[in-house]
């Protein structure tokens, strides 16, 4: 497959790249039959999700896979090179200089223990010579470039006294110090709050519309493919399946796949006249039909007595002083909270890393106490049901799948530990229940024996959830439990989700970052912010009428999956204050919230807001 | 600064725990050692002496008594004196303790020598020949006791090819190469075990820092093989190791008993060994205190190091 050629000569050529990797003596192909070109000034997409073979595509350019477990065969033709045919010593001079990457994990990809501006350097003294103040001089003006506040003071500072975002735009700094004509991207906002995945976007578009570099950027999602892509991409197991300007895929895409990724993606506004919570479609890859689920009867139960009832909920943790062990500050990391949540509910906590929404998760399941307020689980006190009892009411689902089973445990074991625990039924029994449970999560029963390595992160995520389900729970807290999966594993947990608590009542706490999810299964949105609840009503009217300026912040910032609608979004500037962290005399100051129609709460923005 | 005052402060109460401990368990254990001096033929001694000698060496007041007097000498670095001879334990633990420092400062940096660019090269290729045959090589190194170790050495060398000294010592002031010479065996013999520990921790440690995400970036950035392996992953893999080393060296300050013994090295294992079979508490003491603060002072050593390598620490 080629792709339509434009009409400058291409930056960067590639025609039938086949990479295999080596793996137990045998050879495993990977990625087959790879054609594509970038042209300078260009951005290219490469969509997939995890598997397909985009981030391996972009390492086999680069020469970083292994050269003695790696067969790499074909053409990658860059400035009339063939980068494949070039030794390390000559593909170092490439890298960072001609060519460079940023990569996903910004926490993970940068040497602890070297300062950032050192990092920075490094890349212009391997390429270029110059003394080594004039390295730190260029360094200081990239982060300048890249919008590092301070650049000056914090040149010498360490990876870990910076933020998510901020550590990208250094890993930017460090990559575009050379002026390279490429850059591969591959998921660099994935690990980023939307508001700083916002802002790293357009600091990319900035530097391109600067520098005429070209761009390869490699994501899983749909919504930042139509905000960044001239043209796509998308790849499905190893192999390329379609490929044309964005406009085109996302106006008629020819794939099924292509079709299932894109009805897979959340859009924001496309639950506007939906009276209640929405299953996704179903796709059949093999037959490549899409199966719209009929629209069903509302699962809330709004008579019958609240599961959940919480009022003036707070957490703080105390920051002592080194020797005498005085609290010097505290961490408002949940304030004054209050939530209601019913039989058949689910009730999404929406905010960015830090706000507090996952203490509050914790809180509810008493895996913290609280330090003040009142949690009513099912018309009972919280602090006073015996923790066995509680833990039959309420259970927890976490972010990561992989690292939230024990991996020396069976899963059959792993879902009936809950019952062991709790001396709840006889042993003989364990294997059965826990063989029915897999099936009801979409598994197979002979699946109980096997350990959690031998599955996929969302077979992974389903085995959390029928430990959850074990003990026939009344209220589940799920704690970013989808925001690891990719977009059809994502949709496919979130439909079980959904049939469970039609069929059992369950009450959700639903706690994410991701919007376009909220919007599609939440019937209540709390916004957090900073420990508070800032916002919080009927999913209508947070997302068709969010008044607090954080929730129109944050939902201005949810890229859009339509490449018409480009650059109608707007990166929100840098908040100053970002962290809940205060004085040991702080008073927190008495909220008003204004109703601003039936069952829509806002918080009386305080002065910061105007 | 405060963190570093912080662990001074840690250390200090430390080294006062374990005098305190020494003090203690001397005094609880069964037999009078006064009366194990007077014995000298097996003969019961007369009581009204045994009293006399206690009182000379203070042993007949309270025990608070001299455990204040105890804390209070140590504080002027007085270690006292022998029971046995009256000679100073203070001149006698300066005289021996360079000579163990010596030994084990000469094994020390004979094993990273060794252990450091054998773990580096062993995790740059793990399947590699060199590798395999160096893990097999540490494994056994590890598993054979020192002296057996030594008594190879002395048989090999000293013995059958005759290259070397069998053991003994001479004073470097007065002929500096047969000092090293006499050195070579005994550093090596413990440098066999200490390389074989090095090359382990580095390799391991190498193995875990090289697939991190920062050292792809390094790459990417183009940075040259050689800096990405000294600059980016050695330093990150350091940390393992600079504990591990320390640890055992510390160790090794009373640990040198064995080594010492067969090559005739006057150290300071042989006061200890001595001095126990001796019940000469004071000389006990004295050598137990000088290894205390050198294994406490060398883990400071260590968390200033780390403060140094990983800035996380410092916090």
């Amino acid at each position: 497959m080629t792709m339509t050629q434009s009409s400058a000569a291409p930056l960067l050529q590639v025609s039938d790249l086949a990479v295999s990797f080596r793996k137990d003596g045998q050879w495993r192909n990977v990625v087959r039959d790879m054609n594509f070109s970038v042209t300078a000034g260009e951005t290219l997409a490469i969509v997939g999700e995890s598997g397909s073979g985009k981030s391996v595509t972009s390492m086999a350019v680069m020469q970083l896979l292994p050269r003695v477990s790696t067969r790499i065969t074909g053409k990658v033709l860059f400035q009339d090179r063939d980068l494949l045919a070039l030794g390390e010593p000559e593909m170092e001079a490439v890298r960072g200089n001609r060519i460079s990457m940023i990569f996903q994990e910004p926490m993970t990809s940068l040497n602890p223990v070297m300062t950032i501006g050192a990092q920075i350097a490094e890349a212009i003294r391997v390429h270029r010579p110059v003394s080594k103040a004039e390295a730190r001089a260029l360094a200081l003006e990239m982060m300048d470039r890249v919008h590092i506040p301070a650049a000056r003071s914090r040149y010498d500072d360490f990876p870990h006294q910076f933020s998510g975002g901020m550590r990208q735009r250094v890993m930017i700094a460090a990559a575009l110090a050379c002026k390279p004509d490429l850059l591969i991207a591959d998921e660099p906002t994935t690990a980023l709050d939307v508001t700083i995945q916002a802002q790293v976007l357009d600091l990319i578009k900035e530097l391109q519309a600067d520098t005429g570099m070209g761009v390869i950027f490699i994501t899983h999602d749909m919504g930042v493919v139509a905000e960044v892509a001239d043209r796509t991409l998308v790849m499905y197991n190893g192999d390329v399946i379609e490929s044309g300007t964005t406009a085109q895929i996302f106006a008629t895409p020819q794939k099924t796949y292509t079709r299932a990724l894109l009805s897979a993606v959340p859009k924001l506004g496309t639950m506007g006249g939906t009276p209640h919570p929405l299953p996704y479609p179903v796709f059949d890859m093999q037959t490549g039909t899409m199966t719209e689920l009929p629209l069903r009867g509302d699962t809330l139960q709004s008579d019958a007595k609240p599961l959940l009832e919480v009022t003036g909920l707070s957490k703080r943790f105390e920051v002592k002083s080194k020797i005498l062990k005085r609290v010097v500050a505290r961490v408002h990391a949940v304030e004054q909270v209050g939530l209601m949540l019913r039989r058949g509910e689910t009730l999404s906590i929406v905010g960015e890393s830090g706000c507090g929404k996952s203490t509050t998760g914790r809180l509810l399941t008493g895996l913290y106490p609280s330090d003040s307020g009142r949690i009513l689980l099912d018309g009972r006190e919280l602090g006073k049901i015996p923790a066995n009892e509680r833990a039959r009411d309420i259970q927890m689902i976490f972010q990561d799948p992989y690292a939230s089973l024990n991996p020396r445990l069976r899963v059959g074991e792993a879902i009936t530990e809950p019952l062991r625990i709790h001396k709840l039924v006889p042993r003989k029994d364990e294997a059965e229940i826990a063989e029915r449970l897999l099936e009801r999560v979409g598994l197979q029963a002979q699946m109980a024996d096997r350990y959690p390595h031998e599955f996929s992160g969302g077979q992974r995520q389903r085995i959390c959830v029928a430990r959850a389900l074990v003990m026939k729970p009344k209220v589940i807290v799920a704690d970013e439990a989808v925001s690891a999966l990719d977009v059809t594993m994502k949709t496919q947990v979130i439909n079980l989700m959904m049939d469970l608590q039609q069929e059992m009542g369950l009450g959700f706490v639903f706690i994410s970052h991701d919007m376009a999810v909220v919007e599609r299964i939440s019937h209540k949105v709390a916004v957090m912010y900073l420990g508070e609840v800032v916002e919080m009503g009927p999913r209508a009217a947070i997302f068709s009428n969010p008044t607090h300026p954080y929730t129109r912040r944050l939902l201005s910032a949810v890229p859009v999956p339509d490449p018409a609608r480009r650059g109608q979004r707007s990166a929100p500037p840098i908040l100053e204050l970002r962290s809940p962290l205060r004085t040991s005399d702080y008073r927190h100051p008495v909220r008003r919230y204004l109703e601003v129609s039936q069952g829509h709460f806002v918080q009386e923005p305080g002065p910061e807001w105007t | 600064m405060g963190w570093f005052l912080r662990r001074i402060a840690q250390s200090i109460v430390m080294l006062w725990v374990v005098i305190s401990l020494v003090f203690l368990s001397i005094h609880f254990v069964p037999g009078d050692p006064v009366e194990l001096l007077l014995a000298q033929d097996g003969a019961t001694p007369d009581p009204a002496m045994v009293e006399v000698v206690r009182g000379q060496l203070g042993l007949d007041r309270p025990l608070h008594e001299q455990y204040v007097k105890k804390l209070g000498d140590l504080l002027r670095f007085d270690l006292g004196k022998s029971i046995v001879d009256e000679s100073s334990v203070g001149k006698e633990v300066a005289r021996r303790l360079p000579r163990t420092l010596e030994l084990i400062a000469a094994a020390g940096l004979l094993s990273l020598l060794i252990g450091l660019p054998a773990g580096v090269l062993a995790a740059l290729r793990p399947a590699s020949l060199f590798s395999r045959m160096a893990n097999l090589a540490s494994g056994t190194a590890q598993s054979i006791p020192v002296f057996v170790i030594g008594t190879l050495f002395v048989i090999t060398f000293a013995q059958l090819l005759g290259w070397l000294p069998a053991g003994g010592f001479v004073a470097f002031e007065r002929d500096p190469a047969k000092h090293l010479l006499l050195l070579i065996m005994p550093a090596t013999t413990i440098a066999v075990g200490l390389s074989a520990i090095v090359f382990r921790i580095t390799r391991a440690s190498m193995l875990d820092v090289l697939p991190l995400d920062f050292i792809r970036t390094a790459r990417a950035k183009g940075v040259p093989r050689r800096r990405v392996i000294l600059q980016h992953a050695l330093r990150n893999a350091l940390m393992p190791v600079i504990t591990v080393f320390a640890l055992q060296l510390g160790g090794l300050l009373a640990g040198t008993v064995l080594v010492e013994t067969v090559f005739n090295w006057p150290g300071l294992s042989g006061m200890l060994v001595s001095g126990v079979n001796a019940r000469d508490y004071p000389v006990v003491t004295g050598v137990i205190v000088v290894v205390a603060a050198f294994y406490i002072g060398l883990n400071l050593l260590v968390d200033i190091l780390y403060g140094l390598t990983d800035p996380r620490v410092r916090k």
